[in-house]
């Protein structure tokens, strides 16, 4: 156990103190106590930057947990999952920082409930991403899709904040179990779940046939998590949770969880076309259609959420066009391809920071004028001027204006679209094109959201009669966290050089290991000015008709295109749900009717068709009279008054009949076992036998007279041919058995106890030395039923009914 | 012989299946009565019917009757006993109750 396994157990074991600060110190806020813990990992995680331009060094530390299985708990810190962590831990403590300010007034909230479930998220989110072991992974990435789906229905008295809970816990479970089977395909091929070693064999999964099965499986974890296309409808529902919780985990950490799986094994997978065009693809129209309904939202959650998705599809594509990189030799630490990985891990750095900082406005703007309707919004500006400043930084950052970091990253997205179009392996030539095409045409689309976010809610006229409240400037505390998140926008956008070889050269490596020679590194260079190129033009080319569209603005308001606010798709995602129980109820119905017969009849009809089927699978059916017995004639005459007096009973319309009929058939069956030389047998079936019709009278002269005469079965066809064919496979496969044991030879054990039966137990009565000598457990046993079958008959007699037995 | 046997235990397993498949739990009672005698005499058949002394020392016979299926299925008939006479009063007891001999009618209501 060393320090680094201690991050991510933290936050677990720190969570079970909370609930005794929340009612020990009612005075203080919770959220004070839950502050040193972020902030303390974030400050231990910096001493891992390599600063002075030194490599990074993975550091890999192990604990055993299930040796036996080879799940162990690997936690393994390279440049990626550093890159992570810190964000994590820097963010998530910005945000208990912001909600001790955002739930402060009202001192009802459950806040201990609060506290847990964010720091049991963060304690599962830092096990993700430091976790070398598969399985370990999964256990913690369940947790995320947990702790989220308890922090969406925080105020479960609400019946949204349920919906969203439960859509999303749906939605990603389904995922990471479908993740969970790629993860087993995976451990199948190597035999083993430690992703480095995994990462090694990448040459030996790639040829095996369940390679593809198991990257589209991980993926479908990945997509889930991450809301790409289709999977992304969630995310708009979570924004029923509360605004911290929006800002931590459903723009700056969780849905990058399937960022961050993606980018991990892209060694493993990346390379391959189906992980290019998947990726890619995905990534693409994720970024398309977010872009595209978030223009159409009018809540300012509503649109920050869709821009969350298109962020992250720009990331995902941005790393399935990475990925072609594995194709080529990197020559110098430069390749036109690593950029594209470039721009994913600065975008992802970026799109945490400014998307952070706006989804903290938005919660102020919410909290100051409650409302998050931009419609009822305008005129803040001068009213909110802090608020204002800080969303201006981040609103130009998500558009992708300089001098802020969206810039930066924008550019080199645009420049990594554009390298892929000279791609000429995997088919790029037919449909490269359409990359930097949709990429630029999602940039437009970015852009007028974001314009439209801005200028409804800051400029224009103001108009408090629509608020709720009157709008006023958020207190300092509140204002602290956005703030650092647009200070961090600036400078990292002034000065992105700083990052360079601290944060995103380390990260690149481990998303592209083994391509570099020993020593070498990534170039990263991220500067404003790179002459008038192709990517300064579409830049240019976005903000003009992101303007023009702008300025029409009015006109889109008045079309369908914009009143129809909901995705589309929910609608497949709700019918689908509904549907799935309509038609579980529906199939129940039709199954489980509460009828004894019908029960019957499956289970005949079941024993019908499989012993059949293994009759004539076995071609087992053979018939032997050889070795057979000689039949006497009374035999045969007995055998034919049984046969006669067992199809006679159901025909018996009165019950005594029917009752002596069987009575009848139970004495000659006892005159069977006297033939076969059977005699005990043959005593306790008359026994018993007598003693079961008088049972049977003494029933029937205690039922009623209602229905005294007895019935006339409905002759039901389907009944006799079920117990005719379950009548012929019992004969067959009787028969077949009697052929069978006199072709082999097997001989009987109770030669034994034949030769025995006086040696050892001192009994010349074989069968009874057997009941109580031999195998006198049966016996016992045996007598044990009797006596609770007595008990049993005692208690039903003897019993009286309540009143709360009718049915 | 056997043959003969098993073709009699095929009608007491197809009877007794038929009066299973009824609506009324006497007769459900008086099917499981014959399945019984089916089982007991099938186990009993094929363990073979070959001739022999009683399973008794004192006969001084060169060959027996196997004992061994016979002590089982006098285990399993006290048994089949037991279980039908728990049955026997089980069905009096909901006639009692439930005034009804039909499973049609012993359905209970949607609510449980």
């Amino acid at each position: 156990m060393s320090t680094l396994h201690i991050i991510p157990l933290a936050p677990f074991l720190f969570a079970f103190l909370i609930p005794l600060f929340y009612k020990k110190f009612r005075h203080i806020h919770t959220g004070w106590f839950v502050l040193p813990l972020p902030l303390i990992i974030f400050i231990y995680l910096l001493q891992f930057l390599p600063l002075g331009g030194t490599a990074f060094q993975p550091v890999e530390v192990t604990v055993a947990w299930v040796a036996s299985l080879g799940i162990d708990f690997t936690v393994y810190l390279d440049g990626l999952s550093l890159l992570f962590a810190l964000l994590i831990s820097g963010i998530g403590t910005l945000v208990v920082l912001y909600s001790i300010y955002y739930i402060a007034n009202k001192r009802d909230e459950p806040l201990n409930n609060f506290y847990v479930y964010l720091l049991m998220f963060m304690g599962a989110m830092l096990g993700v991403v430091l976790s070398d072991n598969l399985i370990v992974l999964y256990v913690f990435w369940e947790l995320t899709s947990l702790s989220s789906a308890l922090l969406i229905g925080y105020w479960y008295h609400k019946e949204r904040s349920r919906y969203g809970a439960q859509k999303s816990m749906l939605i990603t479970v389904t995922g990471g179990f479908a993740m969970l089977a790629g993860f087993t395909l995976l451990y199948l091929m190597t035999g083993t779940f430690s992703v480095q070693e995994i990462i090694a064999m990448s040459d030996q999964i790639a040829a095996s046939p369940y390679f593809v099965p198991a990257m589209i499986l991980v993926l479908a974890g990945a997509f889930t998590k991450s809301a790409q296309f289709p999977f992304h409808i969630w995310l708009p529902d979570a924004m029923e949770a509360p605004t911290p919780v929006s800002a931590y985990l459903h723009s700056a950490t969780m849905v990058k969880a399937g960022i961050y799986l993606v980018a991990r094994l892209t060694p493993l997978f990346g390379g391959q076309a189906e992980w290019f065009w998947i990726v890619t693809g995905f990534g693409l129209l994720t970024l398309l259609w977010g872009s595209v309904s978030a223009v159409r939202q009018k809540d300012l959650k509503g649109i920050l959420a869709f821009s969350t998705v298109s962020q992250l599809g720009l990331i995902m594509s941005l790393l399935g066009m990475g990925s072609a990189a594995f194709h080529y030799d990197v020559i110098d630490g430069e390749s036109l391809y690593t950029v594209a990985i470039l721009a994913a891990v600065f975008h992802l750095f970026n799109h945490a920071t400014f998307k952070g900082s706006l989804f903290m406005v938005v919660g102020i703007i919410d909290h100051e004028t409650g409302t998050r309707d931009i419609r009822k919004l305008g005129g803040l500006m001068a009213i909110m001027p802090v608020t204002f400043t800080i969303s201006l930084i981040g609103v130009a950052s998500m558009a992708g204006l300089p001098p802020f970091n969206g810039f930066l990253s924008k550019e080199i997205f645009f420049e990594g679209a554009l390298n892929i179009t000279t791609l000429d392996m995997f088919n790029v030539e037919t449909l490269g094109f359409l990359i930097p095409v949709v990429a630029w045409i999602a940039s437009v689309f970015t852009f007028v959201y974001s314009m439209m976010m801005f200028f409804q809610t800051f400029t224009g006229k103001h108009k408090p009669e629509e608020l709720p409240k009157h709008a006023h400037e958020a207190p300092v505390g509140m204002l602290i966290s956005p703030a650092v998140l647009g200070l961090m926008v600036i400078v990292f956008g002034l000065f992105p050089n700083m990052l360079a070889y601290t944060v995103i050269e380390p990260a690149m490596q481990s998303i592209l290991p083994g391509l570099l020679g020993e020593g070498e590194q990534f170039y990263v260079n991220i500067y404003h000015w790179h002459g008038l190129n192709t990517e300064l033009l579409m830049t240019m080319g976005v903000v003009l008709i992101g303007t023009a569209l702008f300025l029409n603005f009015d006109k889109l308001q008045q079309t369908a295109f914009y009143l129809g606010e909901r995705d589309p798709l929910n609608g497949a995602y709700d019918n689908g749900l509904t549907g799935l129980i309509s038609g579980a109820q529906y199939v129940d119905g039709v199954q489980m009717t509460g009828k004894l017969r019908h029960y019957f009849t499956y289970m005949f009809v079941f024993l019908v068709a499989v012993l059949s089927y293994a009759l004539i699978r076995t071609n087992a059916f053979a018939i032997d009279f050889a070795n057979t017995a000689q039949i006497s004639p009374y035999m045969f005459f007995i055998i034919l008054a049984l046969s006669l007096a067992t199809i006679a009973v159901p025909f018996m319309t009165k019950r005594v009949p029917a009752i002596i009929l069987v009575g009848i058939i139970g004495f000659l069956v006892a005159l069977i076992f006297v033939v076969i030389r059977a005699p005990d047998l043959a005593l306790t079936q008359l026994l018993v036998e007598t003693v079961m019709v008088v049972l049977f009278l003494l029933v029937f002269y205690h039922l009623p007279e209602l229905r005294k005469e007895s019935f006339k079965p409905v002759f039901k066809w389907s009944n006799l041919l079920i117990s005719l064919s379950v009548g012929a496979v019992v004969t067959i496969t009787g028969l077949s058995a009697h052929a069978f044991s006199h072709g082999h030879d097997i001989s009987p054990i109770s030669d034994y106890f034949v030769e025995n039966a006086y040696a050892l137990a001192g009994g010349e009565n074989i069968v009874n030395v057997i009941l109580v000598d031999f195998r006198g457990l049966d016996t016992l046993l045996e007598v044990f039923v009797l006596g609770i079958v007595a008990l049993g008959v005692v208690v039903l007699i003897k019993y009286k009914a309540s009143g709360r037995e009718e049915v | 012989m056997e043959v003969l046997m098993i073709f009699a235990i095929g009608i007491l397993f197809t009877v007794s299946t038929y009066l299973i498949l009824t609506k009324s739990l006497l007769r459900v009672v008086l099917g499981v009565l014959i399945l019984s005698h089916g089982a007991h005499l099938l186990f009993l058949t094929l363990s073979g019917l070959k001739t022999g002394a009683p399973p008794l020392l004192g006969e001084e016979a060169g060959s027996y009757t196997d004992p061994l299926p016979q002590a089982l299925v006098l285990t399993a008939i006290v048994i089949g006993f037991g279980i039908t006479a728990f049955m026997l009063v089980l069905a009096y007891r909901t006639y009692k109750v439930h005034e009804t001999d039909n499973f049609d009618e012993l359905r209970g209501s949607d609510d449980d």
